[in-house]
């Protein structure tokens, strides 16, 4: 009997014990945060592998490229002149380093050098606009154009100017695809009008985009002196881009609800409230989705145009890097491939938490 | 004139091979100020004949026709509470019902309009629920929602399909008096379709089943001669009552027989001669 008591006693203060330690830590809350903490510490194991692999494979390969210059300098120019590459190689001597996949440290090295550089050049531009203002304010006075900078631009600018393009592509192909995949989500006669024209234009590649708003572009701008690059890669961009969400769109629109639908008739909506009101809102998630690609494709498209348009952005960078050969210039077109994957990663999730946004059926998203 | 009349209607889904002809010489004639509740087994076409009457479908062939006009399109006269709720889920409780209303008095200004909408989800008892969206209900609050947006638009004639079918027995039991309500108010006309015979009998003045599909046709009417307003207790005891609500089950559970004798898939049996196990 007493030994009953016991434990009961003791059964209910150890509930009420836990009952304490739940209201101390909040359990649920703690296991988010082990769990999280768990997954940051896998991402970062996995950065530091994929930087340790990289490493010594450009270590192999430099080696490789290494042994071959010896080599064959031993074959061509004799001992000696194999004795001074290997050691020219083994001084760090910028005019006789193997050209290889640069490895980590020598693509951070480049990261900080065009940091450093964007800072001269922002220096300079600061200089040239100071010294040019008086001139400036003259010439404007005067009604002629301002005398502007045509220096280099930095890596910092390149950038922004491949993100400038693609947005002015994004909201381009936003402009001319949702508009347009409404209209033809809305009536079917007109859906299989322009059925072929999707489905013909949808697969061209990039660079016959690319060919296609040059010829028109360059017509449009004969006996105007100022750079189209940008215009013309932006419209190619935009054009490329913009399948997925006009076909997203037009399916969106075209297969609402029935019952959606039904309630727009029941409740006599116009047509103008039944496709503002119920129509959209109903095939938003799907346009969302066709913008979130839209977005993705652009980018992805973007290096190439540029390239193609000679504008100023990490296409024609990269292009130019490879061009150049310059001793620095494998471990910039890495960095640049960082940038763009870090940036299309950016892009892609403002893209998703928009889209969150909008939808109404978040659990049933994605 | 009546207020409502079917005549000979047919209505077949597809065409040419893969067609099939769900309803089939439909004949109802429905009174100004009369409650019609239909029964019907699942899949019988009982929405099928509700869309037809409030214009959301055409029939193959017949008429239907509402105050002597055939019914070529909706209306805001007939009100409709969809089986499948039918809320738009992008928009608030509120939000839902100002629609239906904003559309129902173009006139009145925006105060009139939250009023009402604010008056239907009090009857429904959903008010706390009233800035939610449709996913964050339960199905049962969603049908009252569905329930108040109907109303809300006061329609002359009520068409109801299987509105309180997702609900407990006393929520049930509360908005069947609060349609009986707003039924009897200035005398409306109301279409009831249940799956539910106690709920026909308490809310009808006439039942008629709807014999199981395809080609389901209307049945024999069953009038309730029960005194309004009707008590629900009371009525168990009404051997009116137990009488007409005999007569229609057994009407029904004989359809239901014949609808499976008729199912006209013949099983062949494997030949067996059965082993005997004691050898
Ligand atoms: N749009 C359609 N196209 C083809 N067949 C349809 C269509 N709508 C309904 N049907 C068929 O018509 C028949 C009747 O459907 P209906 O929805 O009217 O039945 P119901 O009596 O309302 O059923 P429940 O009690 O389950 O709501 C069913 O066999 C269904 O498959
Ligand atoms: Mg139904």
């Amino acid at each position: 009997m007493e030994q009953e008591m016991v434990l009961k006693n003791e059964k209910s203060m150890s509930a009420s014990f836990k009952q304490l330690l739940l209201k101390l830590t909040p359990s649920v809350k703690k296991d988010g945060i082990i769990k999280s903490m768990k997954n940051a510490g896998i991402t970062l194991l996995s950065i530091l592998l994929f930087i340790g692999l990289w490493h010594m494979g450009s270590k192999a390969l430099y080696n490789k490229e290494a042994d071959y210059k010896v080599e064959k300098a031993l074959q061509e120019r004799g001992e000696e002149a194999a004795a001074a590459e290997r050691a020219c190689i083994e001084s760090g001597d910028s005019s006789c380093q193997p050209n290889t996949l640069p490895s980590p440290t020598q693509v951070w090295a480049s990261l900080k050098s065009l940091v450093a550089d964007h800072q001269v050049i922002k220096a300079d531009k600061a200089a040239f606009a100071e010294k040019l203002s008086a001139t400036n304010e003259k010439l404007i006075a005067q009604g002629k154009d301002p005398i502007v900078y045509t220096g280099r631009a930095s890596f910092i600018d390149i950038v922004l100017t491949s993100i400038k393009t693609v947005f002015a592509g994004f909201l381009l192909a936003l402009l001319i695809a949702v508009p347009i995949g409404i209209i033809i989500g809305l009536s079917p006669s007109l859906r299989s009008a322009f059925n072929w024209f999707i489905q013909v234009f949808k697969p061209v590649s990039p660079v016959v985009w690319y060919l296609l708003v040059f010829m028109i572009v360059k017509t449009l701008y004969i006996g105007d002196s100022s750079d189209n690059a940008f215009v013309i890669s932006f419209i190619s961009v935009g054009l490329c881009a913009m399948w997925a969400t006009l076909v997203n769109t037009a399916m969106g629109v075209s297969s609402v609800d029935k019952d959606y639908i039904n309630v727009a008739k029941v409740l006599k909506l116009g047509t103008f409230q039944k496709v503002f009101k119920v129509i959209l809102p109903s095939s938003l998630p799907l346009i969302f989705t066709g913008l979130r690609i839209t977005l993705s494709v652009a980018w992805m498209v973007l290096i190439a145009i540029e390239l193609l348009a000679q504008s100023q952005g990490l296409g024609l960078f990269v292009w130019e890097e490879f061009q150049n050969g310059a001793n620095d210039s494998n471990s910039k077109i890495i960095v640049a491939m960082f940038v763009i994957g870090i940036i299309g990663f950016l892009l892609d999730r403002l893209m998703l938490t928009v889209q969150n946004m909008v939808s109404f059926n978040k659990n049933e998203m994605a | 004139m009546a207020y409502l009349e079917l005549n000979n209607i047919y209505k077949t889904y597809g065409e040419g091979d893969g067609s099939t002809e769900v309803l089939s010489n439909i004949n109802l004639t429905m009174d100004e100020g009369e409650f019609v509740a239909i029964v019907g087994f699942t899949g019988s076409g009982k929405t099928t004949l509700v869309n037809l009457i409030n214009g959301l479908l055409q029939p193959t062939s017949g008429e239907v026709l509402f105050k002597g006009k055939p019914v070529t399109d909706t209306s805001h006269e007939r009100g409709v509470i969809f089986q499948n709720y039918s809320l738009l889920p992008w928009l608030t409780v509120g939000q839902n019902i100002y629609m239906a209303v904003k559309e129902a008095f173009p006139k009145e200004s925006k105060a009139d309009l939250m009023k009402r909408v604010k008056e239907y989800v009090a009857m429904v008892s959903l008010s706390p629920a009233i800035n939610k969206r449709p996913k964050e209900l339960s199905g049962g609050m969603r049908q009252r929602v569905a329930v108040a947006r109907a109303l809300a638009m006061n329609p002359e004639m009520i068409i109801m399909d299987e509105p309180l079918g997702a609900l407990d027995a006393l929520t049930r039991g509360n908005l069947q008096d609060e349609i009986l309500n707003i039924w009897s108010q200035d005398k409306r006309t109301a279409l009831l379709i249940t799956n539910d015979v106690d709920e026909g009998i308490y809310m009808a003045d006439r039942i008629i089943p709807l014999k199981p599909g395809p080609n389901a046709t209307l049945g024999p009417e069953f009038k309730i001669d029960i005194e309004r307003p009707r008590d629900k207790t009371a009525m168990n005891d009404n051997p009116v009552y137990k009488k007409t609500r005999n007569a229609i089950i057994e009407y029904l559970m004989d359809i239901g027989e014949e609808r499976k004798t008729v199912s006209n898939v013949e099983y062949k049996l494997p030949e067996l001669t059965p082993k005997s196990f004691v050898a």
